[in-house]
């Protein structure tokens, strides 16, 4: 009964020690993420690399871009 | 240590860490006072004398398109509403000053920009998106808090809610 309390105990321990270890960013420190290198169309050649990867195998082409840089604003 | 006393205090530990997010601070909310801006280690020329003066505190940066899309207005409202005692006071939260200073130098605008070095007062309001806005009446009372810009839309809100805390 102690063993299983304690292992219970431990899990939620866990858990909670998991949840809490991840990363929250407010809206104010999300200039990093608004850089230009977090961009995924940075690289006009691997741009172009990739849509024709896409292309060949999908038989489709762009609507993979979004707009905005990342800061999430509005 | 026993194993009753080890599973209590990983309880104990547990609801502290997923408490934790609630003690934050609350954030600015309409009809609280709006604090000092001198005690939060701002770098620009803080307005002396806000008692008696409608304000409009806007968290802003270089990096946040809708906020410089806001830009364009608030110098206008500025301009308009600036002798009958309104003061826009637009708080930068970059990162690096430079960048700050580089866009203004670009855009020069007629209100007052200052920058939160130490991103304090953000963290004070708490703001939920980028940009926010917060106007403030005479009394010094949060009147009206924007989230976002909406062009045409924020723009028509801003001056109703300006004329109405300048009667």
């Amino acid at each position: 009964m102690k063993t299983k309390r304690l292992l219970l105990a431990a899990g939620l321990a866990a858990i909670t020690l998991g949840g809490s270890g991840c990363a929250n960013v407010k809206p104010w420190q999300r200039g990093a993420m608004a850089d230009y290198v977090m961009r995924s169309d940075r690289d006009p050649m691997a741009e172009g690399l990739n849509e024709h990867l896409w292309f060949s195998r999908e038989a489709a082409s762009g609507g993979r871009g979004v707009g905005g840089g990342g800061c999430g604003c509005n | 240590m026993n194993s009753v006393s080890l599973s209590r205090s990983l309880i104990a530990l547990s609801i502290g860490l997923a408490a934790a997010p609630l003690l934050q601070a609350e954030g600015w909310k309409e009809n609280s006072a709006l604090p000092n801006l001198k005690n939060f280690g701002l770098t620009g020329s803080i307005p002396e004398n806000l008692t008696g003066k409608v304000v409009l505190v806007d968290f802003w940066a270089t990096w946040c398109t809708p906020c410089k899309a806001s830009f364009p207005v608030m110098d206008e409202l500025q301009k308009q509403y600036g002798t009958n005692g309104l003061v826009i006071v637009a708080v930068s939260v970059d990162e690096k000053k430079s960048e700050m200073e580089k866009y203004l130098k670009k855009n020069p605008v007629s209100f007052v920009t200052l920058h939160d070095s130490s991103q304090k007062l953000v963290a004070a309001a708490d703001v939920a998106t980028m940009p926010t806005s917060f106007l403030i009446d005479r009394t010094g009372k949060i009147r009206f808090v924007h989230t976002g810009f909406e062009g045409a839309k924020t723009k028509a809100d801003y001056a109703k809610q300006i004329e109405s805390l300048l009667k």
